[in-house]
């Protein structure tokens, strides 16, 4: 079984790269058992998203 | 608003001045330097009116002006990175010691701290203050860290392109990101989404 520190690595990798399967595998079964670590992915998720809608590199504001 | 391009009219100078509120900001978000920041813009608007003839219409003036500015900060971050060359020891490969700070290596290595709920954390990209907070914790991120995590997340490249850029393996640049993303990961939750009463 993987433990926090290696499935925080793994989950901060799947944000660049498809992990391979068996990766893949434990990382699932490590996050269906460790709430901390699913929070961890949500927020990993969230970053990502939220810097997508940063101010700075949004297309909607108005220009000078 | 943009009219769509039937014959892709060559901005004019001030067509391209326009927009350089929005590449300032662009550009201060990945730098964090203001005086930098004008730079780059300044030097992006005088290659986009120098080569405003080679202009498509393919895509819009700002997405052509954005792709000049990225270019400008990618050799930017390279030449930093090559006059502050990596230590690599410290930064570039996985250890111990970085993950002593998070996890509790006589615990199994579990979390010191168990990340939070952060409750609906989109409601919080409506809120100016949740960017001041963000742009600050981001700020935090030690200079080599940032410029790989700011290729990856802000100007978009993949891994291999920043690997390239920046001469590193894709060990480094995982270490690197991961390094990032837990250090503002945990400034978040500490300063705005989970502050300790």
């Amino acid at each position: 079984m993987l433990n926090c520190r290696r499935a925080s690595e793994l989950v901060s990798l799947a944000e660049d790269r498809k992990l391979g399967w068996v990766d893949r595998w434990r990382l699932r079964a490590h996050l269906g058992v460790c709430e901390g670590c699913r929070q961890f992915k949500a927020q990993m998720d969230f970053l990502r998203e939220a810097i997508r809608r940063h101010p700075a590199l949004r297309e909607d504001t108005k220009e000078s | 608003m943009e009219e769509a391009r039937q014959n892709a009219p060559v901005p004019d100078e001030q067509g391209i001045a326009r927009y350089r509120d929005y590449l300032y900001r662009y550009a201060l978000l990945n730098l964090r330097d203001e005086s930098r920041a004008e730079d780059v813009v300044q030097e992006t608007l005088l290659a986009a009116v120098e080569g405003k003839e080679r202009f498509s219409g393919r895509s819009s003036v700002r997405t052509w002006l954005t792709g000049i500015l990225k270019h400008k900060i990618v050799d930017l971050f390279r030449r930093q990175a090559r006059e502050a060359p990596l230590d690599l020891d410290r930064e570039g490969d996985p250890d111990d010691e970085f993950a002593e700070l998070y996890f509790d290596r006589a615990d199994r290595d579990h979390w010191h701290t168990f990340p939070r709920s952060w409750g609906d954390p989109e409601r919080s990209l409506e809120d100016k203050r949740f960017w001041e907070v963000f742009d600050l914790c981001s700020r935090q991120l030690p200079a080599q860290l940032a410029r790989v995590f700011y290729m990856r997340e802000f100007l978009g490249l993949e891994t291999d392109e920043i690997c390239k850029e920046m001469s590193i393996t894709a060990t480094n640049c995982w270490v690197m990101l991961y390094r990032a993303r837990m250090g503002l990961r945990e400034c978040l939750e500490t300063r705005w989404f989970a502050p300790a009463r």
